[in-house]
């Protein structure tokens, strides 16, 4: 299946998320689609698959214009989209997931369908217990049956939006080992949208390279990863030095401090942080980190133990308390527990100067403030955008232009979690000038690299159990992956 | 399909209201009845006299004060179904202070208004405590308080405040004529109350536009958990929403009772409260918009009960295009949120 996109349009608001793209995919090959956060892959991704509808620009499958208004129609013609979180159903069973979406009469056959799921999932080598419930599949097995299931509806193009996050290693082996098969044997045709260049190098046969809503380039592989970088980007990156910053007085004092979740409990623990030192917290997802975090935010009240902030006991205070005193705290769903879908980037801004407790608001004013901060963080917006257009880059620059000016104790969960490179770097120039001001930092990731670079030290998760702080400078990833595999002391 | 975008505005602003007239024409059709002499009786009894247009604004001032409270709710993202019952609860707090208390009607006549506002922001702010801290959903909190206003309404009725001649249907005795709002000559038309009326609105029209408060609101409604975190002080907020809204809802109880009855009768609220939730759903939640709505409504709601007497129709049919009005103004709504959705 030949695939052409034709000068595709698509804004949200003043945002030109896709401006006149134009892209080729040949049939039976692997094309990347390569692009900072924001560059528009998943909004043009999203047309294709019939997500969206373009505001102009068509779309020609082997030479014949379509138009999809719905995903359905989009299977119908041989198109479908693997997310990046898979849109399955937890609650059911692998056979019932499978099933789901096909169209043929009333009564289901389950027998046939289960035959069939079987064969497909022994010609690729995956291991699928059809009665297994999908909840208890890891991502990468979720993914394998979503391709098996698109592959069973007669799809011929298969879109993969940021595939290997959230994987490991050996699924992402079988999983790039099954999309050559695809296409090698099947003749299928696959988009591939990443930001990682090693994906793409090692997958693709043609790579396009969006910027800014636009093509920057269309690329046969193989080819330099510096050209890639410079297509993406305009320009080279080069990593910020670390610079060595005097620590000042204890900020934060965590004094046998036990917690619990519904599902874990974080017990007896003590940390001292200083003002402008930053800790990271590692571990899998779920082991700790944010019951601790949140903890230090006041959101969650320790059952024993005691918190204090510059030497005040703020044990069993509320989270506005802990606001007050210089705490802010940002969560890792945006949308959800950062900023306000529906309002405007001007009417966040007017929120985030309440406590300047003015009772009727400056619009003129508060346009020219908000211009200038759109201004000043970079964001890809404008100050009457609805904030829930923009992208997940720009989204984390509003949060960080939204913090207070002077703050203690930043508390963050995955601060460049979706970020491009060049925007990661932005987000830890800002949190560095922060440091530099005698903010202490506290963040989780789960990206060691990130944890290793950016920490002065480092706390691991492993079931609850928290290390001691280890010296950023004294570790290696190898014995952080010890620890976060609770495999105890390495050394 | 593809309309030019302002075309298909155009339309969708437009054909709800025809869609409702051409139902309620149907509906006449089949009762073989005239739609044009129908239509022409509900707009002569509303407007042939000046008492006529007395009633049709003393039938606005309640619904365009509810309105406006429940501007206020809805912009925090709150059902308040319980405006009924902050309606009647200001009524009773009236009727109270006018059976009990002694004073020159210049003084007596604020005190009275301020009771109105007290006792309907009480219930409104019981109802925001079964939300904020009984995790009670306001709808359910607010249907629960309207029974509860009511049955409290016919109890004082047809108990401690019944007349010496017997309890009946017509309610209490007459207030003291101290306890009388002012009335423009022999017209059952109270001025303070359309002047209270307006000045509501245009209140929560700049509250909600031009205030920090109101801008909080508008985030709590959209995302109460951000702007928690952002450090709104959300629970106090909700709760003074609903206070605002229920001293709206009991300053047109109080109108009610003290300058359209006089008197407190069992339903004193007369579903005004209800009736103000479809007006602001008619509005798309614009403030300005909900006073000529309410008028439309006040209108239909005085110049129906001709329909009785010229056509031997049921005086409902006044119902029946408010609603059919509220509901194609929905459908148009819902439509157009999906255009929106496909352009995205």
């Amino acid at each position: 299946m030949r695939i052409e996109l034709q000068g595709i349009r698509k804004s949200f608001g003043d945002v030109r998320a896709n401006d006149g793209i134009s892209v080729t995919v040949e049939p039976a090959t692997i094309h990347g689609l390569l692009g900072e956060n924001g560059a528009g892959k998943t909004t043009l991704m999203k047309i294709l698959a019939g997500y969206l509808i373009p505001d102009s620009g068509g779309v020609l499958v082997d030479g014949r214009a379509v138009e999809f208004a719905s995903p359905a129609e989009a299977i119908a013609m041989g198109i479908s989209m693997l997310h990046q979180d898979p849109l399955d159903f937890p609650p059911l069973s692998v056979l019932d997931n499978f099933l789901l979406a096909r169209h043929e009469g009333i009564l289901q056959d389950r027998r046939n369908a289960r035959r069939e799921l079987l064969q497909l999932s022994a010609r690729f080598g995956f291991t699928l217990d059809p009665d297994a419930f999908v909840h208890t599949l890891t991502v990468g097995e979720r993914q394998q049956l979503e391709i098996l299931r698109l592959l069973s509806l007669g799809v011929e193009l298969i879109i993969l939006d940021e595939p290997t996050t959230g994987i490991s290693a050996p699924q992402k082996v079988k999983l790039f080992e099954t999309l050559q098969r695809l296409v090698q044997e099947e003749g299928k045709s696959i988009v591939f949208v990443s930001h990682k260049l090693a994906e793409i190098e090692e997958l693709c046969s043609q790579v396009t390279i969006l910027r800014h809503g636009r093509v920057a380039g269309h690329v046969i592989m193989p080819c330099p990863a510096d050209r890639l970088v410079e297509l993406m980007f305009g320009q080279c990156l080069t990593p910020t030095s670390r610079e060595s910053v005097k620590l000042g007085q204890p900020a934060l004092r965590l004094d046998r401090v036990s917690v619990s979740s519904y599902r874990l409990n974080v017990s007896n623990v003590s940390l001292e942080v200083q003002a402008g030192e930053v800790i990271g917290l590692a571990g899998l997802e779920g082991n700790g980190q944010q019951l601790l975090l949140r903890t230090c935010a006041g959101l969650k009240h320790p059952l024993t133990g005691r918190v204090y902030l510059d030497g005040q006991d703020m044990t069993g205070l509320t989270f506005h308390r802990y606001r007050d005193a210089g705490v802010a705290y940002l969560p890792a769903g945006r949308l959800e527990e950062g900023l306000i879908p529906g309002l405007t980037l001007l009417e966040h801004f007017v929120l985030a100067s309440r406590q300047e407790r003015t009772f009727v608001i400056d619009w003129p004013d508060a346009q020219t403030h908000t211009n200038r901060t759109i201004e000043g963080f970079h964001i890809i917006g404008s100050a009457d955008t609805p904030v829930e257009s923009l992208s997940g880059g720009n989204q984390q620059r509003m949060l960080l232009a939204l913090l207070r000016p002077s703050l203690r104790l930043l508390l963050l969960e995955h601060p460049t979690r979706g970020l491009d490179v060049e925007s990661a770097l932005w987000v830890w120039d800002q949190l560095l000038k922060r440091r530099l001001q005698g903010t202490a930092i506290l963040f989780i990731s789960a990206d060691l690299d990130e944890i290793m670079e950016r920490s002065d030290r480092i706390l691991v998760f492993s079931g609850g159990v928290m290390s001691e702080p280890i010296h950023a400078s004294q570790t290696s990833c190898e014995e952080l992956g010890y620890l976060i595999g609770g495999k105890g002391e390495a050394s | 399909m593809k309309l030019p975008k302002r075309l298909a505005d155009l339309l969708l602003t437009v054909a709800p209201i025809a869609l409702a007239f051409a139902f309620t024409t149907l509906i006449l059709w089949a009762a073989d009845a005239s739609p044009g002499e129908a239509y022409s009786n509900i707009w002569s009894g509303a407007t042939e006299n000046a008492t006529k247009i007395s009633s049709v604004l003393m039938a606005w001032v309640p619904l365009a004060l509810c309105a406006a409270g429940l501007l206020v709710t809805f912009t925090a993202g709150l059902w308040n179904i319980g405006v009924e019952g902050q309606i009647a609860v200001g009524a009773l707090l009236v009727t109270w202070v006018a059976r009990n208390i002694t004073l020159p009607a210049v003084a007596l006549i604020p005190l009275l208004l301020l009771s109105g506002m007290l006792g309907g922001a009480l219930w409104g702010v019981l109802c925001g405590l079964l939300k904020t801290h009984g995790r009670v959903h306001e709808i359910f909190a607010g249907v629960g308080l309207n029974f509860v206003a009511a049955a409290l309404t016919n109890f004082l009725i047809f108990g401690p405040w019944k007349p010496a001649d017997g309890a009946t249907m017509s309610g209490t005795d007459p207030f003291p004529q101290a306890a009388w709002l002012p009335r423009l000559g022999n017209l059952p038309l109270v001025p303070l109350a359309p002047i209270a009326a307006l000045l509501a609105v245009a209140a929560v029209y700049f509250t909600l536009k031009g205030t920090l408060w109101g801008l909080e609101l508008k985030a709590i409604g959209k995302n109460i958990r951000s702007a928690f975190l952002m450090g709104i002080p959300t629970n106090r907020h909700l709760l003074l929403s609903f206070a605002l809204c229920g001293a709206l809802g009991g300053l047109a109880g109080a109108i009610q009772a003290a300058g359209v009855r006089q008197r407190l009768i069992p339903g004193i609220s007369a579903g005004y409260g209800f009736l103000a939730l479809l007006v602001v759903l008619l509005s798309g939640y614009r403030p300005l918009l909900t006073v000529p709505i309410a008028l439309f409504f006040a209108l239909i709601g005085v110049g129906s009960p001709r329909l009785e007497l010229r056509m031997q129709l049921d005086s409902s049919l006044g119902g029946i295009i408010e609603a059919a009005l509220v509901l194609f103004v929905l459908l148009a709504n819902g439509i157009r949120t999906q255009l929106a959705g496909r352009r995205r």
